[in-house]
């Protein structure tokens, strides 16, 4: 059933692709939008959505085939935030990008909002699948996949996985079905971050134990393709991402390794930010090291 | 047997249903894997998911005859209704291919998060249902799927009598789009609706008409009910029997309706008591039209391993049993 597919079939299909530099500015201003957003809202998850935000922005912006303007248009690359809860940083992408006003980032979790908690796929355009309930996001991802090849659609499914949710069994599941059926059009992207909300304490105190030891293994033996990437690192990612859809004849899972809380000192790798809110101290201490780590993008450019 | 409001509501069918006498009986799963063929020819965007039971299910018709349409997805029925739901956001319509015990248990969040909240249009079919399920005993028996399906948002949910209606519903969740849930008996029932029968979803079927008691089946427990119906006959008692081939939505009207007609409501199902058929018509007479009533199911508890005549004895779920009920109600027990 799979046919092979030249390799200009398999680039990305954009037309020119950003610098890195300009990834990575966006990715500290996705940060700065994501903070404010929770901050404003009083309520939701900075860890996770911090760790995954580069790799967002890469596929954003990037890496996937998408039309802003038409986002039902049946060749678009699919995305699926399987780690619903990292929802705000989806949204801050998507805004950014231009499905929908980036002033709307301030109704997360309002009554009314098109930005629910956990993704609501009809809610909000740009939004492929609901999610919120972990384990779930990679087995519509392969009867995506599965649609697209029964289609001879040319797109490419891609899902970001926690490393916490990679527990629930349904994940595993999916695993071996997607390998079975050879789904190269599929890619799981897990956000590596090795800090779930509570999980199992280590000495220090606000550190933990890694909920799944070196799950790459994991996936390479359910018979994935297997790649790792610095999942803070522009060129790292693309470079990972390129590879997984160019890769033929199984799907790719590529353990993108990260930090929780990334691009803000106290929150980094401090289980405590899974789910809570700066004050308005914090919030300014925030923002300044985020335009400290933006005017420093622009050094390095110069240099 | 006159001046009945019944066959005025807008919504319930009255359909004189055949002879039990010498009926033919068909085996409703493989009417159930005949027809995803007929319909395959009809639908190009049908597709079947099979949770490696295809040949308990009869899914293996469909398997043989659309084999490119057939995916075998395995032990892992969470995976496949995720599956299912991806493949519907391209406009597939997938049939799910496993018991009724693990489509609504195993795999209830699944189905809560990814079907039943977007509002996808898979439509999920549970064999083996009820307590009749060949010796399988009360891991692979089903007493509590209405129950979680019906308590589901936006979930039509079915149980069709017989081949001939389980056929005319399974077109209409077709052309119906949404998530469903449809069960499919085991065994082989007696055909008691007239091949030209039109199913409609939500629709009550008045199938006899009596003053005295009203009776209410679903699914295949509708055959024991018109068996009862006979049973009070030849004791002078006229009852009612109103078939309600969707459990949700529920036709209250035709509930309510038989309620006023007979002020005596007897419901029989082979599910449990609590949350199933019992369960709604209770809710929408409560609400609507207080009468005194009576449940014919399983009374709280699972089921066993055993050849169905002693499941149906020993469970209360007999045409006896149903009968037994409306008698008693009667002050003729």
């Amino acid at each position: 059933m799979t046919a092979a597919r030249s390799a200009e079939e398999r680039a990305p299909r954009v037309a020119t692709r950003p610098s890195l530099d300009d990834l990575q500015r966006q990715s500290v201003e996705a940060r700065k939008l994501i903070i404010e957003a929770i901050h404003h809202a009083g309520a939701g998850h900075l860890g996770g959505p911090l760790s995954a935000t580069d790799i967002l922005v890469a596929l954003y912006f990037d890496q996937m085939t998408i039309d802003p303007t038409n986002p039902a248009w049946p060749e678009r690359d699919r995305f699926i935030l399987s780690k619903g809860h990292s929802s705000i940083a989806l949204y801050t992408v998507l805004a950014m990008r231009g499905y929908f006003p980036v002033d709307e980032l301030n109704t997360f979790d309002a009554a009314h909002s098109r930005l629910q908690g956990h993704p609501d796929m009809h809610a909000l355009p740009g939004l492929e699948m609901s999610t919120g309930s972990l384990g779930q996001g990679l087995s519509p991802g392969a009867g995506m996949a599965l649609g697209a090849r029964l289609r001879g659609l040319p797109f490419h499914t891609w899902v970001m996985l926690g490393d916490g949710e990679i527990q629930e069994g349904q994940i595993w599941e999916a695993a071996f079905w997607s390998a079975r059926n050879r789904l190269d059009n599929l890619t799981a992207i897990l956000d590596y971050n090795g800090l779930p909300q509570f999980g199992w304490p280590e000495e220090r105190g606000f550190t933990r134990e890694t909920p799944i030891d070196d799950p790459g293994a994991k996936f390479r033996a359910f018979g994935w393709h297997v790649s790792e990437c610095d999942g803070h690192d522009q060129a790292s990612i693309r470079a990972a991402l390129d590879a997984a859809r160019a890769h033929q004849g199984q799907p790719t899972c590529i353990v993108a390794h990260t930090v929780k809380g990334k691009g803000v000192s106290y929150m980094e790798g401090d289980f405590n930010w899974h789910a809570k809110v700066p004050d308005d101290a914090q919030l300014a201490q925030a923002l300044a090291e985020l335009d400290t780590q933006i005017a420093a993008i622009g050094n390095e450019a110069a240099a | 047997m006159t001046g009945t409001t019944i066959s005025e509501q807008a919504s319930v069918q009255r359909i004189a249903p055949l002879p039990l006498a010498g009926a033919e009986q068909q085996a409703l799963r493989e009417v159930w894997g005949q027809t995803l063929v007929e319909l395959a020819a009809d639908y190009p965007a049908l597709v079947v998911l099979d949770g490696d039971l295809a040949n308990s299910t009869r899914a293996d018709i469909f398997a043989a005859a659309v084999p490119d349409r057939f995916f075998e997805m395995g032990i892992a029925e969470q995976n496949m209704v995720g599956v299912a739901a991806g493949m519907a956001t391209l406009g597939f319509v997938p049939w799910l291919s496993t018991f009724a015990a693990f489509m609504a248990n195993r795999a209830t969040d699944q189905v809560r998060i990814v079907v039943a909240q977007p509002h996808l249009n898979v439509k999920m079919c549970g064999g083996y249902t009820g307590i009749l399920t060949g010796k399988t005993g009360k891991t692979h028996q089903s007493v509590e799927d209405i129950a979680i399906f019906r308590a589901m948002p936006g979930v039509v949910t079915l149980a069709p009598a017989d081949g001939v209606e389980l056929r005319a519903s399974m077109r209409a969740m077709m052309e119906t789009p949404g998530p469903m849930y449809l069960r499919v008996t085991r065994d082989p029932s007696p055909v008691i609706f007239p091949a030209d029968y039109q199913f409609q979803i939500g629709a009550g079927v008045l199938l006899r008409d009596g003053a005295d008691v009203g009776l209410i089946g679903t699914g295949v427990q509708t055959v024991r009910v018109l068996e009862a119906a006979d049973m009070l006959a030849r004791e002078g008692i006229a009852a009612s029997v109103l078939h309600l081939p969707t459990l949700k939505p529920i036709d209250s009207d035709a509930i309510v309706a038989l309620a006023e007609r007979t002020g005596r409501i007897v419901t029989a199902e082979d599910h449990s008591i609590v949350g199933g058929l019992g369960g709604a018509v209770a809710e929408v007479l409560g609400e609507r039209r207080p009468t005194l009533m009576r449940r014919v199911g399983l009374r709280d508890v699972y089921g066993e391993s055993a050849p169905n005549d002693y499941l149906l004895e020993e469970y209360g779920i007999s045409a006896g049993h149903v009968a037994a009920a409306a008698r008693e109600m009667m002050g003729r027990g």
